[in-house]
């Protein structure tokens, strides 16, 4: 009885570290719900992007570098037909494609062009141009490892958004159209 | 029964060698090459799998990072230097044994500093429990 009487508070320790793992226990939960940890910042972000010489989907014979592509802002998104994350993707793209006010370029990763050339005939496309990695050698420098990602390269050729997943209306509104705007904020001072 | 035994058995041993195999064939110039290669790649992360690593997993990048780990090694490379051409692209995601960082400094010490705290609350929790002890001994040895 003293003894309680000495040290109330003590009484209350269990309960107080109990409550505590509960509160990891939740937040722990939670975070697990809302982050997938597989969805890592690139490394890359304000780096510049690899080099790249690449065939074109429609013409395999012409090729397109990171040079050619050097003067303007655009956007990289890598997709593939056998992609099940790039088709919930596809009309997201269909209607912004010529909202984003810069050029929307299609990176067709590891898939054979017939496929993606039919893929797209089907689906309808949203790219101004579609170049080809059919090994998925180019697409190690770029770190990609899963379709369907996007990167917002600027006209230096520096990478400045990354991201992994499909395009969503409210990805773009809150992430990717505030950094292009950025940019062209950039291009007129 | 003891054949029973000996068909699971097999069965497991077929199963054992059908993992094992599924792995592609590199041709390493030695077998203290192949070991250096699996121990790097059981160390790295397969990006797009659920907790595989680069040696276990079957998945497409799995095969096609071994494959370029592969063609490092025979250009001379050093552990360290595919390690860090890797995080270059991939961020230290891939590295299971992740590096101190700034951002790594709970993981790394959170455990040490939480059993260190466990250990004080219980130091002090036996102290108090014996203060009282002696007090009480020492008035009963007053009344005795």
């Amino acid at each position: 009885m003293n003894e309680v009487a000495r040290k109330p508070v003590g009484r209350f320790v269990p309960v107080i570290v109990f409550a505590a793992l509960v509160a990891f226990f939740v937040i722990g939960l939670v975070w697990n719900q809302t982050h997938d940890a597989r969805f890592v910042p690139s490394p890359l972000i304000d780096k510049p992007a690899p080099e790249f010489r690449l065939p074109r989907l429609e013409q395999p014979t012409q090729f397109v570098t990171k040079t050619d592509m050097l003067g303007k802002p655009y956007l990289l998104n890598v997709f593939a037909s056998w992609c099940f994350a790039c088709g919930d993707e596809h009309p997201v793209l269909m209607a912004y494609r010529d909202k984003f006010g810069i050029p929307l370029v299609g990176y067709d990763y590891k898939d054979a062009p017939q496929d993606a050339r039919a893929w797209l005939d089907r689906h309808g496309n949203p790219y101004h141009e579609v170049i080809t990695d059919q090994s998925g050698e180019t697409a190690i420098n770029f770190g990609v490892y899963g379709a369907p990602e996007t990167y917002l390269i600027d006209a230096k050729g520096i990478i400045r958004y990354k991201h992994i997943g499909p395009l969503t209306p409210d990805v773009i509104a809150k992430e990717l159209e505030p950094k292009i705007r950025a940019l062209d904020q950039e291009g007129s001072t | 029964m003891k054949r029973l035994l000996a068909i699971l058995l097999f069965a497991f041993a077929l199963a054992l060698s059908a993992a094992a195999f599924a792995i592609d064939p590199l041709p390493f110039k030695d077998n203290a090459q192949r070991d250096r290669f699996q121990h790097l790649t059981s160390e790295l992360r397969c990006m797009v799998c659920q907790d595989e690593s680069l040696l276990a997993s079957n998945a497409d990048f799995a095969k096609q990072l071994r494959r370029q780990i592969f063609d490092m090694m025979q250009r001379g490379k050093s552990d360290k230097e595919i390690k860090d051409w890797l995080v270059e692209r991939y961020s230290t995601f891939i590295l299971y044994d992740p590096p101190l960082a700034p951002s790594t400094i709970a993981l790394w010490f959170g455990t040490p500093v939480i059993l260190l705290a466990g250990g004080v609350v219980v130091a002090v929790l036996l102290r108090r429990r014996t203060r009282p002890a002696s007090a009480i001994a020492e008035d009963t040895g007053d009344d005795w």
